[in-house]
């Protein structure tokens, strides 16, 4: 397995997209400090972007790269390797070269600009973390729609809608929800909603780690009794692997059935 | 001005020899002929100075009830051994100074206090230090005080069980200046009180406000700072009062604000800085007030509007990087908002002349849903609501349609 991460690592790398990706936090950080100057409201503009656009580049990149890779699959296919070893690794060899992109583009900006000195530290680890994990999960789905899919135009339509579901669509029944049934303790659905969708669990953890909480009232209270703690990061961190380890599996189950 | 000359003049009369002249000094210390403070009152008599040296004076409740010069030498101390209050004037022209009076009994049903003042005209309190007080300063039904440079403090952790540093209450012409209040449930507390001036105090890290006014009118506070309590100045059904180059900071908590207005007319809030509060100012059922020059940063709700506000001008604030700037629970508007930065102003300037030709509304749709539905405050900074707001800005449904700044600055006002 190793072997064929490697592969489509260095394959990846050596892309012009990941150097785009990479530029694209690299121009971004910078910009970012030299306009705001201080770290910690960087982190917080930061925050929006991130948890838009990196299950948006992860879905596409992984849909991409599936898709495109097809011919070497095949290829694959036909050496004596196990099928779970071909995909994972060609799996693993996408989110890794964007989590790195993604790392190296803001870690250099924010380190120049002393981001080790200042007390923000925690809060950019855990935005770069949550943004790590967005990016795993979302190529993994990607990975599934493209394997369930042989029509490209159909697994992009999916996996586009994948990720507009979850951006946008998810939020906005999430609000209907809770004007709706506004005369109903809600503060408990509102928690369960939030960790079923990855992007709004990493959304509300940064947002608490970033001392917003006392925005959110009473809801805010219940909230920051579950996440503010350390049991509750930890929990949270757990579901998110829980999220990056579902669509893996489904990874290894489809491509062991699957015929080429 | 009237107020400042007055207290000018007591302070003056306080301090010269013009009034030990009149009367005789007596010496209060351990080796001294008389050795506490309740023997050198007996034997005062009006008008007479009490120089009370270093020491510790464990005394229980001391009354004076003549006009009397109270002045600690090095800084003495008086014990209260947490049973009751400490000093019980009830006497004109008092002047209390240098003093420590420590460990203020607590009480559910007695207002015990380290300094408790009932019907004094012409009084003095300064340069003292109040520790652990159930109430700090109690001053009833007296004109004309200057309650100056004196630091209060306690470890209040129940507002039902703790005092205010300075509580006046039916009063008037007080003047309350460079005091640090710190730890109590209220740092300042006004009722009834009226043309009075507060300046240059230092309210923080209390349980509830930092300086609270009820039914008082005519007064002012300015140049004072509240840092980090539950709220920071709450301002309750008084009239013309002036708030002025105050700085509200870190009042932060789920039910925190920097400044609560409660039906209050005609006031003056200029020149304030409020920075990362929860809710900048929270306005219910206020009336013609006007907010000129504020600066209103990293707050959650820059100013939160209840209801009930009328004829309310909003001209020449800054308001930087807040959550929400303006939140509104109905459709009706009889506010002005003209010439305020915002930060959050896309607008453009084609005429150059530093207004943008835009105008600006600075209700969002969220802020509206948020004031229906509070639980949907978790939606906060998710795509869907950006998308949701703009769509709203392009054409308002259900903001106040009227409720817009048509001279928004494009820069921020210096």
């Amino acid at each position: 397995m190793f072997k064929i991460l490697q592969y489509s690592f260095y394959d990846l790398v050596r892309s012009r997209w990941s150097y785009v990706y990479f530029f694209f936090y690299l121009v971004l950080g910078f910009a970012l400090l030299f306009l705001n100057s201080s770290v910690s409201k960087s982190v917080i503009t930061l925050m929006n972007i991130i948890i838009v656009l990196t299950p948006m580049i992860g879905t596409i990149f992984g849909v991409m790269y599936f898709y495109s890779a097809r011919e070497f699959t095949e290829l694959l296919l036909a050496q004596p390797i196990k099928r779970s070893t071909i995909f994972l690794g060609q799996y693993l060899g996408i989110a890794l070269s964007l989590t790195l992109s993604l790392v190296l583009g803001l870690g250099v900006p924010f380190m120049i600009y002393g981001v080790f000195q200042s007390s923000e530290i925690w809060n950019f680890g855990l935005l770069l973390v949550s943004g790590s994990f967005l990016t795993f999960i979302f190529v993994a789905i990607a990975s599934n729609i493209a394997l369930m899919h042989e029509n490209k135009i159909k697994g992009f339509g999916y996996a586009i809608f994948i990720w507009l579901f979850m951006a946008v669509i998810y939020d906005g029944l999430f609000l209907i929800s809770l004007v709706v049934f506004d005369e109903y303790p809600l503060d408990k659905f509102s928690l369960i909603a939030t960790m079923l969708n990855p992007i709004d669990l990493s959304r509300i953890l940064i947002l608490l780690k970033l001392d917003i909480s006392a925005l959110l009232g009473y809801t805010g209270a219940v909230f920051q009794k579950f996440f503010g703690t350390n049991t509750g990061l930890f929990a949270s961190i757990g579901i998110l692997m829980v999220w990056t380890g579902i669509p893996i599996f489904f990874i290894k189950k489809i491509s062991s059935k699957k015929d080429f | 001005m009237r107020q400042l000359l007055f207290a000018a003049a007591i302070f003056l009369c306080a301090n010269t020899p013009i009034n030990s002249a009149f009367g005789n000094t007596l010496e209060v210390c351990s080796t001294c002929k008389i050795t506490t403070i309740t023997e050198a009152i007996a034997k005062a008599s009006p008008g007479d100075t009490l120089l009370v040296k270093s020491g510790f004076y464990q005394e229980g409740e001391i009354v004076i009830n003549k006009p009397l010069v109270l002045i600690g030498v090095d800084k003495p101390i008086i014990d209260g051994e947490s049973k009751a209050g400490i000093l019980v004037i009830s006497a004109d022209s008092i002047v209390i100074k240098g003093l420590i009076i420590q460990n203020v009994g607590v009480s559910y049903t007695k207002d015990y206090a380290a300094i408790h003042l009932s019907r004094c005209n012409y009084f003095t309190i300064e340069d003292n230090e109040l520790r652990n007080v159930f109430f700090g300063i109690l001053v009833e039904k007296s004109h004309f005080g200057i309650i100056h440079n004196n630091k209060v403090s306690s470890n209040a952790t129940k507002e039902y069980s703790s005092g205010n540093g300075v509580h006046i209450w039916h009063s008037d012409n007080m003047t309350v200046t460079n005091n640090h209040l710190s730890n109590l449930r209220d740092g300042i507390y006004f009722e009834f009180v009226d043309e009075s001036h507060i300046a240059n105090n230092i309210s923080t890290n209390n349980l509830r406000y930092g300086l609270h006014f009820m039914f008082s009118n005519n007064d002012t506070y300015y140049d004072n700072e509240f840092i980090n309590n539950g709220a920071g100045v709450a301002v309750m059904f008084s009239k013309f009062i002036g708030m002025k180059r105050n700085r509200f900071y870190k009042n932060w908590g789920t039910a925190s604000f920097g400044l609560l207005l409660k039906e209050i007319y005609d006031a003056e809030i200029e020149d304030n800085i409020f920075e990362e509060n929860t809710i900048a100012i929270n306005v219910e059922g206020s009336t013609r007030i006007n907010y000129k020059n504020n600066n209103f940063i990293r707050n959650g709700w820059a100013v939160k509007i209840r209801g009930g506000c009328y004829a309310n001008i909003f001209a020449n604030n800054n308001f930087i990087d807040n959550s929400f700037d303006v939140s509104y629970n109905s459709k009706m508007n009889d506010n002005s908002f003209n010439n305020n930065y915002w930060s959050d102003y896309t607008g453009y300037d084609l005429d150059k002349d530093g207004i943008g030709d835009v105008p600006y509304r600075p209700v969002k749709l969220f802020s509206y849903i948020v004031n229906q539905t509070p639980e949907t405050i978790v939606l906060l900074r998710s795509l869907f609501i950006d998308i949701l707001n703009f769509s709203e800005k392009v054409s308002p449904v259900f903001t106040p349609d009227d409720l817009v700044d048509a001279t928004p600055k494009m820069k921020v006002i210096q």
